[in-house]
């Protein structure tokens, strides 16, 4: 049986190879409706007015709304509802929804939104973090362009008593999720209310926004996960979800929106770009005495999760050493750029390009060996964070960069990086290794009050015990319908399990994000799973006439295995003989222990637990044409316990991947507000020739208060592999970088891009 | 138009398609043959990979008129197909899929590489795969899944 610890095969995999997995893109329902976007073209602009009469005489075209026809709270937003669902008096970023359509065909649609004449007289965008936060700059937001600053103080920096000061500022580019799945969907009207079918990575908290915006009781709204093709943080925030429903509830007709490529890259939150300036000092040995650290992110036009994202940033700017001296700020303004908000390593990984690479410089300027530099300061158990937080448990850190140091010499021979355009012969090739190693937090912080539930039924089927359950958590790929019949099996015995779709009628799970689901919702089906158990001990009791209260306390163990009940390893009961015609059931949720909100001076116990990975890059540079190729990328990652190792392993290689986009090619470029690349011709995903060979190592050090002991698994390679690829990059091309991506002209002589 | 195009071996007669249509939007919107995806529509991702006269293409670039007298297949037409079947299962069992949504479109590629060149090197491999994009898996695994494929074809 395929319990805990064994990789068991995703339950959706097959329907997945013959592509017969119904994603949001392929729902259809009879007489549905097609809807589409109309979107600013301004940064930012006054609206003057907005005439849909052409639009609505259209061809095929039933309804088009405005913001007039927002019957609730037009705003939205996951911290701070500061978005219009539709905007009403001001756009603020290029491609801010305006007015939908829906028509009878999607092409329709398209036409019909192209009639809807909007009249806006521009403004100035504010167009960066400096601009937006100018003395004199005109207010985004009733509260200012300020969303947040973080202060993080411990100690009293000093630069007395450092041998070595080394200082730089770093910039990182906004990345995009790029999931290969668009925003999709489709929402019908329904007696009283409506249902929702898309993508989401948090339902509930989907639901919850939809009821402001429809003002309509949560109730009135079922939200029913369909198939996701991908997340990474752009799931969390709604898009197109709003609209429907509104078109839905306006027409009488379930009505579907699928986002083109480019719409999508305007249409969700991206990684915020970041300048990040530090200040390390160190003794002649290495020693860390003190990291000063300013950051800069632009969150865009509206908040979003900007607020936890830029706390994230702060508390993990030093990265995962001792240092008793810091002095961190952190701040994100809104500017009239498109909106950050969630990807994967949210914070950390701007965070992680910097501290590595001063780490790196750190090491140069003392004549250390970079790995050597970082296991003398490595946190170890019980050493204070930042925050003031303790590191509990066992620390992975000294035993990830181990090894990663141990790891084999990289054989393969120099890769020329042009590919087969074969610009070069390969005469300025150099190779390059570089480490970075990097922790966020898991779960959610700050005093969040977060929780999942779970839903646990069995039943008797043909004579055999089966399981369900059902919980709303969002399977975006990660693979969480795997962990959870594989918790079950571990916890009941039973080998046939169904994860039932996620929908609203159970418990919130939380979001599919922050490395949590594993932890929460694993946790909430563990803890139903066992309150199922003590229902099936109680009726052993009643059914056989043992005691089993008192053989439990007089130290037998009872145990589910196989379908049947067993005590010390002798069968007594078939499960069949326990479980009641109608089943048994329970519900369980799970709460982890409470974290803190930052105090004075940032202090505190903000994060639940701890996750760390490293990683080592082998990088060939071709120094004549700035072209980079990675010929090996090897990643240590401590997961607690791995469930599911092969799962854990694509957590690992996936987020890998990201990384190296990040670190070389991947960047949305902004002008003046305006997305230039919004298209996979333009906008640079890795492909299978630019991701290297991987090793993956998993550590389980486990996490004694989490369930199982797992740990986050989700985030952590995506936060190390950008710093080691950027590391070994800049070991080859013998030159200080101080940005990623990495443009070949930051390798070259060659003249800039103008 | 009126087209008849002849997919996964069963000839359809599809009535109204626009000249600018592309062989995806009638697979998908006509045919109700999903498994096809649309990632880009610019031909980058090969998420929309079907075999045409038994080459892959991006059939979001085929106009469905350029389709008219080929053999189309897509991969619900590979369903028994023994190449096919063998990267099905070694794409699961590696852990090669997570979202999925790329999956067809490499169950396509690949099947249609290894009927070409069963004995394919890693890197003839990887070469043949670089037009399909995977943001889920790092590719590590995709790589892993066709070599157990080309062992399993090849007992």
């Amino acid at each position: 049986m395929t319990g805990i610890g064994s990789s068991a095969p995703r339950p959706d995999g097959d329907a997945k190879v013959r592509g017969r997995f119904p994603f949001s893109s392929d729902l259809c329902v009879p007489g549905m409706l097609w809807g589409h976007t109309v979107r600013s073209p301004h940064a930012y602009a006054r609206i003057q007015s907005v005439d849909v009469t052409r639009a609505r005489a259209a061809e095929g075209v039933r309804v088009v709304l405005t913001a007039a026809d927002v019957p609730g709270r037009n705003g939205f937003g996951l911290v701070v509802d500061d978005q219009p669902v539709l905007a009403s008096d001001v756009v603020r970023y290029v491609g801010e929804p305006v007015a939908v359509v829906a028509a009878a065909t999607p092409e329709q649609a398209r036409r019909a939104a192209a009639l809807v004449e909007v009249a806006y007289t521009e403004l100035e965008p504010l167009c960066s973090v400096e601009e937006a936060l100018a003395p004199d700059a005109p207010a985004l937001h009733p509260d200012g362009n300020l969303v947040r600053t973080i202060d993080i103080r411990r100690g009293a920096p000093s630069r007395h008593a450092a041998d070595v000061v080394v200082t730089g500022t770093y910039t990182v580019g906004m990345q995009d999720q790029a999931p290969l799945g668009t925003e999709s969907g489709i929402a019908m009207p329904t007696s009283g209310g409506v249902r929702l079918l898309a993508n989401s990575q948090w339902i509930h908290a989907d639901r919850n926004q939809l009821a402001a915006v429809l003002d309509l009781p949560p109730a009135a709204i079922d939200v029913t996960l369909a198939g996701v093709g991908g997340a990474f943080g752009a799931r969390e925030d709604i898009t197109l979800h709003a609209h429907l429903c509104l078109l839905a509830l306006a027409s009488g007709r379930p009505v579907k929106m699928v986002y083109s490529r480019e719409e999508s890259f305007v249409g969700h939150v991206h990684r915020h770009p970041a300048v990040l300036r530090y200040e390390h000092g160190a003794r002649a040995d290495g020693t860390l005495l003190y990291v000063r650290c300013e950051i800069d992110m632009d969150g865009g036009a509206y908040a979003s999760t900007s607020w936890a994202v830029v706390s994230n940033a702060a508390a993990f700017a030093v990265g995962p050493y001792v240092c008793d001296d810091v002095e961190i700020r952190a701040r994100v303004a809104y500017t009239n750029n498109p909106p950050c908000g969630a990807m994967r390593g949210f914070g950390a990984v701007q965070a992680a390009v910097g501290h590595e690479a001063q780490m790196d410089r750190l090491a140069d300027a003392l004549g250390i060996d970079p790995v050597e530099l970082r296991l003398r300061n490595a946190l170890d158990e019980g050493d204070l964070l930042p925050t003031g937080q303790p590191l509990r448990g066992a620390s992975p850190v000294r035993r990830i960069l181990e090894e990663l140091r141990d790891l084999p010499p990289v054989a393969a021979p120099l890769a020329v990086p042009g590919g087969t355009a074969n610009v070069t012969r390969g005469e300025g090739v150099v190779r390059g290794t570089g480490y970075g190693i990097g922790f966020k937090a898991g779960g959610m912080p700050e005093g969040i009050r977060d929780y999942a539930t779970a839903w646990v039924r069995l039943l008797r089927r043909d004579g055999e015990v089966v399981a369900q359950v059902r919980t709303a958590a969002a399977e975006i790929g990660q693979g969480l319908s795997t962990v959870v019949p594989q918790i079950v099996r571990t916890e009941l015995g039973v080998a046939d399990v169904t994860v039932l779709p996620a929908d609203t009628s159970v418990g919130s799970a939380g979001s599919s994000s922050a490395s949590r689901q594993t932890y929460m919702t694993g946790g909430a089906v563990q803890a139903a799973c066992r309150a199922l158990r003590e229902q099936l001990v109680e009726r052993a009791h009643e059914y056989h006439g043992h005691r089993f209260g008192e053989l439990l306390e007089r130290g037998h163990d009872i145990s589910l295995r196989d379908g049947m009940l067993e005590l010390d390893d002798t069968t007594l009961l078939g499960l069949d003989d326990l479980v009641p015609p109608e089943g048994l059931e329970a519900t369980r949720r799970y709460d982890h222990r409470p974290t803190t909100p930052f105090g004075a001076d940032g202090q505190g116990e903000p994060h639940v637990q701890f996750i760390f990975a490293g990683h080592r890059a082998v990088a060939d540079v071709d120094v004549e044409t700035g072209l980079t190729r990675v010929v090996q990328l090897d990643v240590v990652q401590d997961v607690g316990r791995a469930i599911n190792p092969v799962a854990v392993e694509g957590q690992m290689q996936g987020g890998t991947a990201q990384g190296v986009g990040l670190a070389l090619m991947e960047e949305i470029q902004v002008e003046r507000g305006r997305i230039r690349n919004a298209s996979f011709t333009d906008y640079l995903v890795p492909t299978i020739l630019d991701v290297p060979p991987m090793t993956t190592t998993i550590l389980e050090l486990p996490d004694p208060e989490a369930p199982y002991g797992v740990k986050g698994a989700g985030e952590p390679a995506t936060i190390s592999s950008t710093p080691a690829v950027m590391s070994a990059v800049r070991r080859a091309a013998g030159r200080d970088l101080f940005r990623v991506p990495i443009r070949p002209w930051d390798l070259t002589d060659l003249p800039t891009e103008s | 138009m009126r087209l008849e195009l002849d997919v996964n071996g069963q000839v359809h007669t599809v009535e109204d398609v626009a000249v600018w249509e592309s062989l995806l939007t009638v697979l998908r919107d006509r045919l109700a043959l999903y498994g096809s995806k649309n990632a880009c529509e610019q031909g980058e991702c090969g998420s929309c990979s079907v075999l045409v006269d038994g080459e892959v293409v991006c059939s979001c670039l085929v106009l469905a008129g350029q389709a008219e007298g080929r053999s189309v297949v897509t991969v619900e037409g590979l369903d028994a197909d023994p190449i096919a079947t063998e990267v099905r299962c070694a794409l699961v069992a590696a852990g090669g899929v997570q979202c999925g949504f790329c999956t067809p479109g490499f169950v396509v590629t690949a099947t249609g590489l290894l009927r070409d060149q069963p004995c394919a090197s890693e890197p003839a491999v990887r070469e043949a795969l670089a037009g399909n994009l995977c943001r889920c898996t790092g590719y590590s695994k995709i790589v892993e899944a066709i070599a157990r494929a080309q062992a399993e074809l090849g007992r």
